[in-house]
């Protein structure tokens, strides 16, 4: 079947998509958009987590049939500004000044989540940071960089506006 | 597999009626994991997320009518107040991006007997609204519902429209036996609702039966001894024997998650325990609040 889907603000038509197909094959396998990351396959992980209308949801639990006509951001469309001089946001920075990435493998997912948990609640507490990124498993870091990394962002971004 | 996409409820019947194996779809935390992990092969997948009045609540004649479609997230955010205990059992409900897709109607629809949303809407007497295009609508008392493992009362051309239920007249509860505080599948759960004006305590069990189930004895027993006029002190043996009663009321099995008889200890603290809260707050007549 034929998907009319709006992705990271560019209109796509994609087509041959299977009927059982979810948003994240899709977006891998069709769009060349690999950012999110395929992993559980079933909401447990988070590392595929992208904006649907503007709500972080598990890219693998939404059917490729149900994002016609909807608008999809992933972690490729964070950063600002023009291909190739692109300007991290500043979850991505932050993820990078304090370590919070090795493998590299959640970070995307948990980027998309700490970006919307930072644009609903400038100055989350620790309980809302570890809360917002309950659904985001992370097997390297053991946590505490990505904490530091989103206090930094929130910090940041308090500051800027 | 076809994909059907109604724009409309009445398109939504039509295409249920006409391919009764089709599978509805709104959130996909359940059905998008059968599909991911090859378990499951409708003839079609039965998309209904386009159809805007799922997705909404209202009031009509002192009852809340809720789409089956308002995910998880906004009856903590919208209907937390009118509904605690629902909210509290959404809050448990996977992780932030399960809660902003999953839903009541797809809860009900799949019928697991560890559904989050099934105790709370036992414990406060929900109403669901079926409806077929052949027969219209139906209403169905959320103590019929479920006739099995993961099975429910609905004919095969029916889909699910909406819950009805009174907003909370006293306190309510929920409580949840878990290894975290996310991604839990209930080991098992039991959820609390007085009801004040009836002189009446509802209560729903989780992942303690092959269905969801009310504790009809522990309810009696409960409702008959609680001094409601003079909102006195509740007895540490009343609460005690409510808990065995609720135990009582479950057929556990033992599994991965959990053995019968862990279940049938945990549930009758978690009852005794929630009893004991939502008495408390009766007594400081903080009826409706809400636990965080």
């Amino acid at each position: 079947m034929r998907v009319n889907v709006t992705v990271n603000g560019s209109h796509e038509v994609v087509d041959e998509v299977w009927e059982g197909e979810s948003l994240l094959y899709m977006l891998r396998e069709r769009m060349g958009l690999p950012g999110s990351k395929n992993a559980c396959e079933q909401g447990e992980c988070g590392s595929c987590t992208v904006y649907l209308d503007g709500v972080p949801a598990c890219a693998c639990l939404v059917a490729a049939g149900q994002v016609g006509g909807r608008d999809v951001r992933t972690v490729e469309g964070l950063a600002e500004g023009p291909p190739g001089d692109e300007r991290l946001d500043p979850v991505q920075e932050a993820f990078l000044e304090t370590g919070a990435v090795q493998c590299g493998f959640c970070t995307p997912g948990l980027i998309v989540q700490a970006h919307d948990l930072i644009g609903r609640n400038p100055a989350p507490t620790d309980a809302e940071i570890r809360e917002a990124l309950a659904g985001n498993l992370c097997r390297c870091t053991g946590y505490e960089k990505i904490l530091d990394a989103v206090r930094l962002a929130a910090e940041r971004t308090a500051a800027a506006s | 597999m076809e994909f059907l996409r109604p724009a409309t409820w009445s398109e939504a019947l039509g295409a249920k009626a006409e391919l009764p194996g089709a599978l509805p779809l709104q959130g996909g935390t359940d059905v998008m994991v059968e599909i991911n992990f090859d378990e499951r092969r409708p003839e079609a997948l039965l998309d209904l997320t386009r159809i805007r009045e799922l997705a909404e609540w209202d009031m009509t004649d002192g009852r809340l009518r809720v789409g089956a479609a308002v995910p998880y997230t906004r009856l903590i955010t919208e209907l937390g107040a009118s509904l605690p205990g629902l909210a509290q059992a959404s809050r448990t409900v996977g992780s932030p991006q399960i809660r902003n897709r999953g839903t009541v109607g797809g809860n009900l629809g799949a019928a697991s007997p560890a559904g989050d949303g099934h105790p709370p809407l036992l414990a406060a007497g929900a109403v669901i609204e079926a409806e077929s295009a052949a027969r219209g609508v139906r209403m169905i008392p959320v103590a019929e519902f479920f006739t099995g493992v993961k099975r429910n009362a609905l004919a095969p051309d029916e889909l699910i429209r909406a819950f009805w239920t009174a907003p909370a007249s006293g306190p309510q509860y929920f409580a949840k036996i878990g290894t975290r505080n996310a991604m839990v599948i209930a080991v098992c759960s039991f959820a609390i609702a007085l009801h004040p004006a009836e002189r009446r305590v509802g209560t729903g069990l989780g992942s303690a039966a092959p269905t969801p189930r009310r504790a009809p004895a522990a309810e009696e027993f409960i409702s008959r001894e609680l001094d409601w006029d003079g909102r006195g002190p509740l007895r540490e043996s009343t609460a005690r024997r409510f808990g065995e009663l609720v135990a009582g009321a479950a057929s556990p099995i033992d599994d991965v998650r959990g053995t019968g008889d862990y279940r049938r200890h945990a549930l009758s603290v978690m009852a005794r325990r929630t009893l004991t809260w939502a008495w408390n707050d009766h007594t400081t007549a903080l009826t409706g609040k809400e636990a965080s």
